[in-house]
This record gives C-alpha cells, sequence and structure tokens, in this order.
C-alpha cells in the first residue's frame, strides 16, 4: 500500500487560484491551521499501519517537496515510524524512497536506510528515485542535465558503502568522502533489495536491467495507459536476455473500494475529482525541464509522438467524470467483487509481481480511507496473491525473512 | 552577410568539439549566444560588415553531438575552454573583441576577467552572471513559449518576436527544432541554474578591455538594473538601457543597436 499523505482540504477554488499544486503553493494561504497538517500526518501514518494489520504484504511511502498532494518530505523520518509500529508483522517497508541525486552526501541514505532495516529487523525494500524535475531541479536546485549522472554516482557510492568491510575514500564528482564507514550496516546481506521507481523512460529501464533491480512504474494514469508502457519494459527485458520473473516489475495503481459499484461512485467521485483536479494541478511543461531526459528519450519522445501523447492524457483528465476515470482504470473502483476481476486482469496483463496500490486519494477523509483498505484487505488481496504461484516464481527483490506465503 | 564557413573545432585535449559558424571580413570578432542555440540571425549579419564574426556553438548544442558538453563540469571549466576554442581558431595574437548575449554575456565577462590582454573590447546584451536579492528574475527554463514571448520581448506579437518565437509548420521540423531549443537550454543551464550567480562579482574587477552594456528597459527575464552594475564594476565600461526592448535589444532596437555596438568597436 503506497501512500503520498496530501492536503486534505484544498480550497475549491484551488486551481483557478493557484499556479501549481508543486514548488509554489502558498503555505499561509493554504493551511490557516498549521495543527492540522499535524493531523492529516498523523492520520496518513495510522492509515498505512492500519492496512499493515490487515494484510497488506508492504507499506510504502515517497519523497516530495513543496508539494501539497504530498509532502513526506523526507520518507525515512516517515519509515522509522512505520518500521517501529509493524515489528510484529511480516511487512515490508518499501522506501520509495529517498531522491539519490538530492540527498548530499549520498551515504546519508546509505546510513538512514541501514537505521530502518535496523528497526524493522531486516524489512526493508530500498527503493531508489531519480527525483522528478519539480522536486530535484525547481526546489532542490540541481542541473536536470546533471541529474542522472548524479543518481548513478549515488547509487555506486551506497551500495559500495553498504557492504565494504574496509574504510574507503570515495572520490566522486559530487560526493568527496574521505572515510567511508558508515553505522549502522543493514541487517539484510550482502544489501537490502533495490527497487528502482521510474515513468517509462528506457534509461531507468536499463540502469535496472544492468544491475538486476526490480522496477517499478510509479503513474496515476492506469493499468490502459501502463499497459504500453510496461509492454515495451518486457519487449526491452527481453532484448537484454532476462527472464520474465513478473516480480522484475510493479505497478501504482489508485483502487477505491465499497460493498457496491453505485456505493464506491458516491464516497469517491469527489476526492477522485479532487486528487485529478487539484493534486495534480500542475504546468504541464514543467515534467519536462530542459535537460531532464537525456537526449535518447527527448528525441524518441518527440520523433515517435509519445510526449504529445502524454501531455495530451495529462491535458484531458482534469476533465474526466467519475465514470471516464473508471472506465480508462485510471482509478479501479467499485464493489470487492468489481475490483478484484479487475486488478486480477490488470496484473496479469501487465504482467507484475508488485502491485502498488493508492487507497488514500486526494480528500479522502480518515474514517472513509480504513474502510476502503479494510474491504480491500479482507475481500481483494486475498484474491491477487497467488496470481504468479504456478508459474513458480520467486521474489527475489523481496525481504528475505518475508519470503513465503503470508497469512492474511 | 551570411556566414561563409563552418569550422570543426576539438579542444579540451580532444574531449570537447563544437562547430563555428565564420562570416564576414575585418577584425576578428567572437560572439558567444544565448541560451536557446546558436542563430545567425541580422545582428550577427550586422556585424560581418566590419568584422570576421566567429561563433561557437556551446558545446552539446551541435546538432548530432548532445554529449559534448560531458567534458566541462563548471565555469571555470567552460571558460578554459573557451580560450582553447580561441586558439584553435588561431585568434592566439591579437586580443579579439567580444560579443555576448544573455547567457554568452555572462561567459564573455568570464573571459575577459580570467584573460584580460585577450579581449580587446567587451559588448555585453543582457548579460546575466550578478545577482542581487529582491531584483526581478524570471528562469526562463520553467516558461511556456508564450510565456518566454512575453518575458523576453517588449512587443512579444509584434514582428521580432514572431519571427524568433514561431515554430516550423511542418511536423518533422517542428519536432526537430522542439528538440533542438530544448536540449540548448537544458545544456546551457549546467552553468546557471538555479540561480544565475556563478561567482563572476568576484572576478569582475578583472575586467580591462573597454565595455558596453545593452539592456531593454522592459527586460522580464532579467532586471535591467543590472546594468548599472556592470557599468560600476568593470573599470571602463558604459551602459545603455534601451526604450522599446527587453532581453533581446539587438533585434528589437535594430535601428540603433547594431550601429551602437559598431562605433563602440570602432572608437
Amino acid at each position: 500500500m503506497f501512500h503520498l499523505m496530501p492536503h486534505r482540504e484544498l480550497p475549491d477554488d484551488f486551481s483557478q487560484r493557484y499556479a501549481s499544486v508543486w514548488v509554489t503553493p502558498p503555505w499561509h494561504e493554504l493551511v490557516p491551521d498549521p495543527a492540522r497538517i499535524g493531523e492529516f500526518y498523523n492520520w496518513s501514518l495510522d492509515e498505512l499501519i492500519h492496512g499493515a494489520e490487515m494484510g497488506f504484504d508492504g507499506i510504502c511511502v515517497n519523497e516530495h517537496h513543496q508539494n501539497a498532494y504530498g509532502f513526506m518530505c523526507n520518507p525515512n523520518i516517515m519509515g522509522s515510524v512505520l518500521a517501529r509500529a509493524t515489528n510484529h508483522l511480516d511487512v515490508a517497508i518499501v522506501q520509495m524512497g529517498s531522491t539519490l541525486p538530492t540527498t548530499q552526501p549520498a551515504i546519508r541514505v546509505a546510513e538512514e536506510y541501514a537505521v530502518l532495516d535496523q528497526i524493522s529487523g531486516g524489512r526493508l525494500v530500498a527503493g531508489m528515485p531519480l527525483g522528478t524535475p519539480l522536486d530535484a531541479n525547481m526546489v532542490m536546485g540541481i542541473p536536470a542535465i546533471e541529474q542522472r549522472d548524479r543518481y548513478a554516482e549515488a547509487h555506486d557510492l551506497i551500495v559500495r558503502a553498504w557492504q565494504s568491510k574496509e574504510i574507503f575514500a570515495f572520490n566522486g564528482k559530487w560526493n568527496q568522502l574521505p572515510y567511508v564507514n558508515i553505522w549502522p550496516r543493514p541487517i539484510q546481506q550482502p544489501h537490502p533489495p533495490i527497487w528502482i521507481p521510474g515513468l517509462g523512460s528506457s534509461s531507468t529501464w536499463r540502469f535496472a536491467a544492468e544491475h538486476d533491480y526490480s522496477y517499478c512504474m510509479l503513474s496515476f494514469f492506469g493499468s490502459q495507459v501502463g499497459k504500453r508502457i510496461m509492454d515495451g519494459f518486457w519487449e526491452f527485458n527481453d532484448a537484454e536476455g532476462l527472464d520474465r520473473n513478473p516480480y522484475r516489475a510493479g505497478f501504482a495503481q489508485l483502487v477505491c473500494v465499497a460493498e457496491t459499484d453505485a456505493e464506491a461512485e458516491k464516497k469517491f467521485a469527489r476526492h477522485i475529482q479532487y486528487f485529478f483536479n487539484k493534486c495534480l494541478h500542475i504546468p504541464e511543461h514543467w515534467w519536462g525541464l530542459p535537460g531532464y531526459q537525456d537526449f535518447e528519450s527527448l528525441s524518441r519522445g518527440i520523433r515517435g509522438g509519445t510526449t504529445m501523447k502524454m501531455l495530451e492524457v495529462i491535458t484531458k483528465f482534469k476533465n474526466f467524470s467519475y465514470q471516464e476515470f473508471v472506465d480508462k482504470d485510471i482509478v479501479i473502483a467499485g464493489s470487492p467483487a468489481t475490483v478484484r476481476d479487475k486488478l486480477v486482469d490488470a496484473v496479469k496483463d501487465l504482467r507484475i509481481g508488485n502491485l502498488m496500490v493508492l487507497q488514500q486519494i486526494g480528500s479522502m477523509p480518515h474514517e472513509l480511507t480504513k474502510d476502503s483498505i479494510s474491504l480491500f484487505c479482507t475481500e481483494v488481496l486475498p484474491k491477487l496473491r497467488d496470481i504468479w504461484d504456478d508459474e513458480g516464481w520467486e521474489n527475489k527483490w523481496w525481504p528475505q525473512r518475508l519470503r513465503g506465503q503470508r497469512l492474511a | 552577410m551570411p556566414y561563409n564557413e563552418i569550422r570543426d573545432v576539438e579542444v579540451w585535449d580532444g574531449e570537447v568539439r563544437t562547430k563555428v559558424l565564420v562570416g564576414g571580413d575585418g577584425p576578428p570578432l567572437l560572439y558567444l549566444h544565448a541560451i536557446m542555440g546558436l542563430q545567425w540571425d541580422p545582428f550577427l549579419e550586422s556585424l560581418t560588415a566590419h568584422h570576421t564574426v566567429y561563433a561557437p556553438h556551446l558545446p552539446g548544442t551541435v546538432p548530432g553531438d548532445p554529449d559534448a558538453h560531458k567534458a566541462i563540469d563548471d565555469v571555470w571549466d567552460l571558460t578554459l575552454c573557451y580560450s582553447e576554442i580561441l586558439d584553435a581558431l588561431g585568434l592566439g595574437g591579437e586580443p579579439v573583441a567580444v560579443v555576448g548575449h544573455s547567457f554568452g554575456g555572462m561567459l564573455g565577462a568570464e573571459l575577459a576577467a580570467n584573460e584580460p590582454s585577450r579581449v580587446a573590447k567587451l559588448v555585453l546584451l543582457c548579460p546575466i552572471g550578478l545577482w542581487t536579492d529582491g531584483r526581478s528574475w524570471t528562469n526562463p527554463n520553467v516558461l511556456s513559449l508564450p510565456e518566454l514571448g512575453a518575458a523576453a520581448f517588449a512587443d512579444p506579437t509584434g514582428p521580432v518576436a514572431t519571427a524568433a518565437l514561431t515554430l516550423p509548420e511542418d511536423p518533422e521540423a517542428l519536432g526537430e527544432a522542439i528538440i533542438g531549443v530544448t536540449w540548448a537550454m537544458g545544456v546551457a543551464a549546467k552553468w546557471w541554474w538555479p540561480i544565475p550567480d556563478r561567482g563572476l562579482r568576484k572576478r569582475i574587477h578583472r575586467i580591462t578591455a573597454d565595455s558596453l552594456v545593452i539592456w531593454g528597459e522592459q527586460d522580464g527575464i532579467i532586471s535591467p538594473e543590472y546594468a548599472g552594475d556592470f557599468a560600476r564594476l568593470i573599470a571602463k565600461c558604459r551602459a545603455e538601457v534601451l526604450p522599446n526592448a527587453a532581453h533581446v535589444p539587438q533585434l528589437e532596437r535594430f535601428d540603433v543597436v547594431p550601429q551602437m555596438v559598431q562605433e563602440f568597436l570602432a572608437s
């Protein structure tokens, strides 16, 4: 279960009054009562812990900055609470995660992830995101064209710092450290499983393939748009000579469950529209800041037309009705049976072993979120777990002590 | 006149390649372009009347060679790299005139500060490179094309802005134009993002060249207040702030700027 930790009470005219939910939303206008945000954080943590108690295999947080749709500015602060609170459960702490190019020096990530692995008793999944242009370039100020090189350097440093038995000097371009000898080290050996989030860029697929990591497609566009991208992912892996182990791939999907399809519409429609109208209210061209895409991805996206198609989707969904979101599977919502059938199809269609479900969407209040989580965990989740069992794959990108069947 | 030669240049111990457009006749003049890439525009043509204009592409922005920027890390590297480009062009003997626009203006000032004897005269058109808190500044890389037009031109719908910002209609040419401009802006940002202050203020006192700073009064990218700072901080410098112009005064005020520059270079 994935959580963004959004502002749940943005004003009705937010999208008309303000340029963006990200980078520039004015705190003092949008947060009349600062203590209210503390409640949102605690609700979000409680919802994740509730999900863990109800049977999710992993609970997941990420990092964003100056962003009213999700402001876990350091996911490891959240992860630390979650790890401590779930020590009685066989649930993974999935950090998706600390943004490598903007965490300086990058041994901070190695240290903090090792702490989480220690507190959780070896339940950490170490996500290694590149970071969006909005966070990494606009907020944190790094030149976009350096972002991928900074990422690669940080990755090499972290993985080496976790494993090296000798103290070493690291002479990187952005990290120069004379005595790398981090305390603590992770419990998991040789290191925690590594997942690479992405939005469909082939350079990220290549990175995951080269290092034999699991890739997670993190979009909000649902399984239908995701199908085209994940087909590309699997074709890429075929060409690289990798197997089709479904646990190589994860996918994020918005999911809402109520007693009936009609109840789902009644309960969730306005929250879904809040999410797409307000939480994703961002100038489209900020997603493609000059230099963010490497030259190959930039030219292929424009020459092949996929950049324009993505922009069209982003522009259109602001006006979608609830029915359109559901018909296009941007949100999989409805009764347990409806959600179950659609998710089984999506998981098989995309060939994903790691389904990442977002259940708190936009303005959804605490109790409604918990109800949706409970229904999902009791009525839907048990039908998803064994989808790949007959193919006999091992999820080698999962904490060792949590592998094998879990009783929900 | 149009350029009559494209010269291939390899510097930085063979690790950096670029192309240099060369045109005109007369003493050498180095032209340093702004972030959107090199265009041989009417202003450059005007310079060719009295000079041999050498206009290098910023390394990494030559079509077909997107990685040529990779060996150049910081502004210090970049400045030395341009010094080597001058040598490679055979301009190592006499000092040259340098004209730089916006990002190219910052680069020209760095060059003149690093090797004062190398620059005969310095013309800076709306240069970036200095920073004072509170002054207006619009980050060009986060703007849409219409927003960029509105910030960079005093008359965003007039003929000068239209000629500069209209994209090709042919879909293939349009795509290539978008790729070229986007990539050029991404490469240039390596040496100015996120704030166009990489320490020129500490080095500017080293400039000895006679200098002319020209700014558009309505510049929406970077405040024309900086014109006075350049005039104050460079030992021999005059600043002209022109009405009815913004960030591209050499084209917006084509009626006066080419002549102003020519008279300054000839003086």
